[in-house]
């Protein structure tokens, strides 16, 4: 009997966007109709969007891919023989070779795109449970001082020490303490923790189980976007498998833990990723912002004590406890410690996922790696940090990604997405946008936001149209501040981040159409 | 109530009651209700109020919040057509106006044959590959026009 060939076929959100599954399909069904033996394994994404759906075929151990594939080019790799990794038009060599992917330092994304998301064998076998396994012969003080000497920042975007969130849990008395996974993943450009829950869930579980561990919580929860219906499924069959496994549960891999774990799926309000206002999302309310003090660390899910993490810094927590605080601490930059997640979005020729320690320069990740624009016009602005970051222009591109070279030029790194934009954009326009969608999400508790971004949008008008031209000018700038020092949250208190920048470094834009 | 009223009240009664119990239900519940019925009815505030000792005004406040939750009857499909940045950059404004004109409908109205709604989102996370849009729950990458002709037939 001839062995059979292994041939990876993404299952991520992005690939089945553009194809993957009838690739899928058309690989398997011409195998029958030539009578070879094909195993298809449904993997997550490598994260190389440009590429998908990148076909890999297993070659004496070695992956060899192939992309973009299209159903249609299925028979012409049969006919190339690409099943022994020969050449074709869409081969691109051993996939760890790519450059793209070679020059990246994968530590939290280590299994993404490698393994079948769903076999907890396959999890295991690549590392997956180290990091808890250690956690379990550790005091919860050590577990916390793991996390905090790794020098992990909060990756939703506000880069707080995760340590001193977990502390101040552990160091909270309370019956009851929930660990609550933030995977409202809504600003434009980003997708890393869709990846995550898509094509690696069970590092997320880990990383909350280890959480649970460390400051005596028995319950946890997920809070996923509506928007990503893969992401709510694969998360919920594999907290099924891992239950069924002993990871969750009474027993946490027969200690003497407990730990639990619920998806709750979100309904399309963007507000609700501030942690305050998802909280009470999960309670069952309007996503209304909270007033802080007290901090969810004190008084967070039901009034108890809450650990409240991104996807990004609870799936980075199992490789910490893994290979030790020191592993992680001794890549990046400065205060920023570790890798960065870094989407590449929008106007881009080769789009993707790049994690890489922090300190790169912007202009690496968009020429490097991104290619320049997929219009192959120039780049004219990058818009990073999401929604609620600067418009970022070409004179700012030398910057290292680090949060306080970021910050230093009045930008922001946030969960890491960059959105590029050719010279076609109408600056004007973006920045009417991002006060148009504050007008939209705002939760409505605060009045500078919610009337702000309101006035924001006719000032704009206003501006355009030519009335009063300069003085609106003004006026704009002054609702920018009024904004800023005024609103609740960071919704209200960022969007006029973009609008500033619009008026800083594209002021030519901001003038009366034509 | 006729018939049909009694029946949905009755499936409303039965979701809602199914998950009373658990912390922080009304999510779970309001959900549970769209997925069966398609929409969150009038009639359901009532009963959800009812099971979970809620006032009305609270339930009402929490179903019109959610852009995700509707208060009437979709289409047969619903076509989520992505406005944020990244989409905007690959012509997503453009490939709205067309969508618009195409299905004669504006955002959150439905086709006179009831085939579609449209209705906007801010992001799908498909945004190295944009512009992107979602119907029910495929999410289609790179959506041209001519696309969205063949992903519409």
């Amino acid at each position: 009997m001839a062995t059979s060939t292994t041939v990876f076929v993404p299952v991520d959100t992005t690939a089945r966007s553009l194809g993957a599954d009838a690739v899928a399909a058309a690989i398997a069904a011409e195998a029958t109709r030539r009578g070879v033996s094909v195993q298809v394994v449904r993997n997550g994404s490598r994260g190389l969007y440009w590429l998908e759906p990148l076909v890999e075929v297993v070659v004496d151990g070695t992956r060899m891919a192939y992309g973009p594939v299209a159903a249609s080019d299925v028979v012409s790799l049969f006919d190339a023989n690409f099943l022994s990794g020969a050449k074709h038009a869409l081969a691109l060599g051993p996939t760890e070779k790519i450059d793209y992917l070679a020059r990246q330092t994968r530590l939290t994304f280590a299994r993404v795109g490698i393994i079948d998301p769903l076999s907890l064998d396959d999890y295991r076998q690549h590392g997956g449970y180290r990091g808890l396994a250690n956690a379990l012969k550790m005091t919860g003080e050590q577990i916390v001082a793991a996390v905090a000497d790794s020098g992990l920042r909060g990756r939703g975007g506000a880069a707080f020490p995760t340590g001193i969130k977990w502390k101040t849990v552990l160091g909270a008395p309370a019956d009851q303490k929930y660990v609550v996974c933030n995977a409202d993943e809504g600003d434009s450009g980003t997708f890393a923790d869709r990846m995550i829950m898509e094509s690696d869930p069970f590092v997320l579980i880990e990383g909350m189980t280890i959480g649970g561990v460390a400051v005596g919580a028995t319950k946890g929860y997920v809070y996923i976007r509506a928007e990503y219906p893969q992401a709510i499924r694969t998360m919920r069959t594999a907290i099924e498998t891992a239950k069924a496994a002993g990871y969750l549960g009474a027993g946490v891999q027969g200690s003497q833990y407990t730990f639990d774990l619920e998806v709750r799926e979100a309904a399309g309000a963007y507000i609700c990723g501030e942690e305050t206002s998802l909280l009470e999302s999960l309670e069952g309310k309007r996503g209304m912002v909270r007033y802080r003090p007290p901090l969810p660390a004190i008084k967070g899910l039901f009034g108890k004590p809450t650990i409240i993490n991104n996807v990004m810094s609870l799936a980075s927590v199992p490789v910490i406890l893994d290979k030790g605080a020191d592993f992680y601490k001794n890549f990046g930059s400065g205060r920023s410690r570790g890798t960065l997640t870094i989407q590449l979005t929008g106007n881009i020729k080769q789009g993707g996922l790049i994690e890489i320690a922090f300190g790169v320069p912007l202009r690496e990740i968009l020429y490097d790696f991104g290619g320049g624009t997929a219009t192959g016009r120039p780049i004219r602005a990058v818009q990073s940090g999401g929604p609620l970051g600067a418009y970022m222009h070409p004179s700012q591109f030398d910057t290292l990604f680090d949060y306080e070279k970021f910050a230093a030029v009045g930008a922001m790194v946030g969960h890491g997405g960059l959105v590029v934009f050719d010279d076609t954009v109408d600056m004007a326009e973006q920045a009417r946008f991002a006060m148009e969608f504050c007008a939209i999400e705002s939760c409505g508790k605060c009045t500078p936001c919610r009337i702000g971004a309101v006035r924001g949008v006719e000032v704009i008008d206003r501006i355009r149209s030519g009335e009063n031209a300069t003085a609106n000018l003004v006026l704009l700038r002054e609702l920018c501040d009024t904004m800023i020092s005024g609103s609740l949250c960071a919704l209200g208190g960022m969007a006029p981040f973009p609008v500033m920048s619009v008026l800083n470094h594209f002021p030519e834009d901001m003038r009366a159409r034509a | 109530m006729n018939q049909g009223e009694q029946k949905q009240a009755t499936a409303i009664r039965r979701l809602a009651e199914a998950r009373a119990g658990e912390p922080g239900a009304l999510l779970p519940i309001l959900h549970a209700i769209q997925d069966e019925i398609g929409y969150v009815p009038d009639t359901a505030v009532r009963i959800v109020a009812e099971t979970l000792n809620l006032s009305r005004a609270e339930v009402h406040g929490v179903v019109t919040f959610y852009h995700f939750f509707r208060t009437k009857p979709a289409g047969k499909q619903t076509v989520y057509l992505c406005r944020a940045e990244a989409c905007q950059s690959m012509g997503a404004r453009a490939l709205e106006d067309y969508a618009r004109r195409k299905l004669n409908i504006d955002f959150h109205e439905t086709t006179a044959d009831g085939r579609f709604s449209l209705e906007p989102v801010y992001c799908l996370g498909n945004c190295a590959c944009s512009p992107a849009v979602m119907v029910d729950e495929t999410v289609y990458g790179r959506v041209t026009a001519q696309r969205l002709d063949e992903i519409l037939k």
